[in-house]
């Protein structure tokens, strides 16, 4: 495979063709945020908070960095007032229909909400700011798809689903086929905080 | 039928049906596509055959029932050749006096002529009449000329000749040179040069190639690719064989939006006379060239418009964009090379062949070659499928050939490229239509839907009618378009109900960035484009909202329905009408409208013949 030479935040970075640039920039240490990806599975770029800044032929582009594949010659611009602001606004979408802690420890990163030590045994996660985007009720999913395309990619089953479009999409078992409970799909779930099969 | 075997075959072909066809022989052709029959084309069609066949007539007058004529506003109508008469706003009740006057007697019929308004005359001839004049019709014309149903009225006219030019005379690099130096550019929205794709589509390593034709047209408003399939389906399929050579596939597809059944019947007949003739399927006109097509049927979602969820519903699975940054020309349809144009672009193919590059060079601005075809709708007195030279103005275009605004209403603004458009001010209206020019603007050519506003509508609504359109629409796969949309709806739902703050607008203008920059397909990065245009040109009527006032008295909560006790004569219409009995008062005497009850249907304000309802807008009233 071809050796691919690439600038990721100032640092040279020496790649493969083929790999992303998300995989890039994690061989020189530089953890770009993501919610959708995962080393086993195809990337996906739904969630959108790999966002990354590009340079090429002198055209600035804001990319997803878990489908970008680096170029030789590429620019990449990991964080900028630019990225984050874009960054802190979906965790700031997302807030509200997934409160959970895997998506507190990403906003907290942005400003959105702060670690609260109440006592030895009691802790929470508060919010900085009342969230500025509500929603009817909390669901519990950022539709990232990872339990839909482990069951589909790894597990070769198939038995779970998007269904629905836009504001209407949710993951639901697919009736004809067998489930076998195996509950991957939970454990892949950002720590099975965020659903159980048996409410599907 | 015998199949054709060359260039030769072909021309023989022509040579024969000419020889069959009459050119003086009556000929009234009635424009009959979906626009027509939802106005009753074919019950007239109906009506003239049995007149004909009443007055046993059969062999001395033809009947050809066509596709879209493009003046949707004076539909039924129809063109009596040999002389180009002009009919119009039929009704089945009239082929008596047309078969009797015109065809046996030599008679025009006056009353069913189109009157022009301006020289206050009326004209008998199609291209005497502005709208179709003033139009440089290149695609268009053939609507009138074929019936889609009939290979023969195709190739009557010149059809497959480009095909056979180009099996005969060209080498597929040849063919792409022709394509790239006309400066085609796709005519789907997103103007890409349509050589550099099937350039990119023949290099790409991979194989088998495909070549596919999106009829997904999805723009509310916007009905071009549907007229062009369902009235010419010939042009498309010639165009996308020459494509197919050029670039080296040997299997299309067309795909057709479930809401158009007009249009997959059409075409289905036109594939499949096209094989009988061996213009499609193995060694085409005796050249070598293998070439099949599928016709694939939407399923209903705007989103599989866009190429690769296209391609995703073609390979059977949910229409859902993915991220391109490879192309679809490299890794495509079964992650194939695969080159996707719309309906127009593969329609301008053989002309281009035909008339060559220069002469489509010949017509355009810089960047912008050849011609577009818009749908003029809205508050527009000519509305129709227009077909004009890039360049021109947006004023020749609605005013020359639209006949500008109809009941003497001030023009507002015009929305052009759909849901991923903007809308344009009358300070604007002087630039010329051309992919680059209606960018700068605030907007873009789209697909072609072009929709005119007057001082009755409200700019607010109009975004929010859009975002609402985008949020049912969206696939939802990504979060800033999906939760974007979503919360930019709920914020314009509350300035239009006259709830929100300047706070909301600063949000709305926030929300708009990341939606435009992180969105993972084209829909969710254009979908800002209304509210930002709307934002930019008509700020005031934000804020008029954020005060509780919808200048142009269309959001239902902001406005009131009032009955000026001066002019009320107390007939009593309004309160007849009225379906929630909001009005009370004595005949003879003043009536009145009680806020608590009305509902804002505007029925009274319709009935009253003595203009003393009128809608008023402010919290202060």
């Amino acid at each position: 495979m071809k050796n691919i030479s690439l600038t990721i935040d100032g640092k040279e970075v020496k790649a493969k063709e083929g790999m992303t640039v998300l995989q890039a920039a994690k061989t020189v240490g530089i953890e770009i945020p993501t919610l959708c990806n995962h080393e086993d599975l195809d990337p996906y770029g739904a969630c959108r908070l790999c966002a990354v800044e590009v340079v090429k032929n002198n055209r600035v582009r804001l990319v997803a960095a878990c489908c970008y594949p680096v170029e030789e010659g590429l620019i990449v611009k990991t964080s900028s007032e630019r990225v984050n602001k874009i960054r802190k606004i979906i965790l700031e979408l997302l807030l509200p229909l997934a409160p959970t802690g895997p998506l507190y420890a990403l906003a907290e990163k942005y400003g959105l909400c702060e670690y609260i030590k109440k006592s030895d045994e009691e802790s929470e996660w508060k919010l900085v700011k009342e969230l500025r985007f509500p929603v009817e009720k909390p669901t519990y999913c950022t539709l990232c798809g990872l339990c839909v395309r482990y069951c589909a990619e790894i597990k070769k089953g198939n038995v779970i689903g998007f269904v629905g479009r836009g504001v209407d999409r949710k993951v639901s078992l697919v009736p004809e086929e067998n489930c076998g409970f195996c509950r991957d799909c939970e454990n892949i779930c950002e720590g099975g905080k965020f659903f159980s099969l048996l409410e599907l | 039928m015998e199949k054709l075997q060359s260039m030769l075959d072909l021309k023989n072909v022509r040579k024969e049906i000419l020889s069959e066809r009459d050119p003086d022989k009556p000929c009234i052709t009635i424009s009959s596509g979906t626009c027509g029959r939802a106005r009753g084309s074919q019950k007239v069609v109906e009506a003239i055959k049995n007149e004909i066949k009443r007055q046993n007539l059969e062999e001395k007058v033809d009947v050809r029932v066509t596709g879209c004529h493009g003046f949707c506003q004076v539909e039924p109508n129809l063109v009596i050749y040999p002389n180009e008469i002009f009919y119009q706003k039929l009704k089945p009740e009239d082929a008596k006096e047309i078969i009797s006057k015109t065809i046996v007697n030599k008679k025009i019929v006056d009353r069913l002529l189109y009157v022009d308004v301006e020289k206050k005359e009326k004209v008998a001839s199609m291209s005497d009449i502005p709208f179709y004049k003033k139009q440089v019709r290149n695609l268009m014309a053939s609507n009138v000329l074929v019936d889609p149903r009939c290979i023969n009225d195709y190739i009557a006219i010149g059809g497959y000749g480009a095909l056979a030019k180009t099996l005969s005379e060209f080498t597929p690099k040849q063919v792409r040179e022709e394509i790239k130096k006309s400066g085609l550019r796709g005519r789907g929205g997103g103007g890409f040069p349509t050589g550099r794709k099937w350039d990119s589509t023949h290099d790409a390593p991979g194989e088998p190639k495909y070549v596919i034709v999106n009829c997904d047209e999805g723009d509310p408003g916007a009905y071009m690719d549907r007229s062009v399939m369902e009235g010419n389906p010939h042009s498309v399929i010639e165009g996308l064989i020459i494509g197919a050579y050029a670039i080296g596939a040997n299997e299309g597809y067309i795909y057709i939006r479930e809401e158009y059944p007009l249009a997959v019947e059409n075409t289905e007949l036109a594939i499949k006379q096209a094989e009988e003739h061996g213009l499609l399927g193995k060694n085409i006109l005796g050249s070598g060239f293998d070439f099949t097509i599928k016709i694939h049927r939407g399923a209903g979602a705007f989103v599989s418009g866009e190429s690769s969820a296209l391609m995703s519903a073609i390979e059977g699975k949910v229409g859902e964009p993915r991220p391109k940054y490879i192309h679809t020309s490299e890794k495509g349809l079964w992650d194939k090379p695969t080159c996707l144009n719309n309906v127009e672009t593969w329609a301008n193919v053989p002309l281009i062949i035909n008339k060559g590059a220069d002469w489509f060079r010949s017509m355009g601005t810089e960047n912008s070659k050849g011609t577009k075809i818009f749908s003029l709708v809205g508050k527009v007195n000519n509305t129709g499928l227009v077909e004009v030279p890039m360049g021109i103005t947006l004023r020749k275009i609605i005013y020359d050939i639209g006949g500008g605004i109809p009941n003497g209403k001030k023009f507002k603004a015009v929305q052009t490229g759909g849901p991923s458009g903007g809308c344009i001010p009358e300070s604007q209206l002087d630039i010329p239509v051309d992919f680059d020019e209606l960018k700068k603007a605030g907007s873009m050519m789209g697909s072609g839907g072009m929709i005119v506003m007057d001082e009755d509508t409200c700019m607010v609504d109009i975004a929010k009618y859009f975002v609402k359109f985008l949020s049912q629409e969206s696939c939802g796969k990504c979060t800033p378009c999906r939760e974007g949309l979503r919360q930019m709806l709920r914020i314009l739902n509350d300035v239009t109900a006259g709830k929100a703050t300047e706070k909301d607008i600063q949000l709305l203008e926030e929300l708009s960035e990341v939606v435009k920059e992180a969105s993972l397909c084209a829909l969710g990065r254009t979908a800002p484009n209304p509210v930002l245009s709307t934002l930019k040109y008509f700020r005031d009527e934000y804020e008029a909202h954020l005060r509780g006032e919808c200048p142009a008295k269309v959001c239902k909560d902001l406005i009131y329905y009032y009955i000026d006790p001066e002019k009320c004569t107390g007939c009593g219409l309004c309160l007849r009408g009225c379906p929630t009995g909001a009005i009370s008062g004595q005949k003879k005497g003043v009536h009145t409208i009680d806020v608590e009850k009305c509902i804002k249907c505007g029925v009274c304000f319709d009935a009253c013949k003595f203009d003393a309802i009128s809608r008023i807008t402010g919290r202060g009233s």
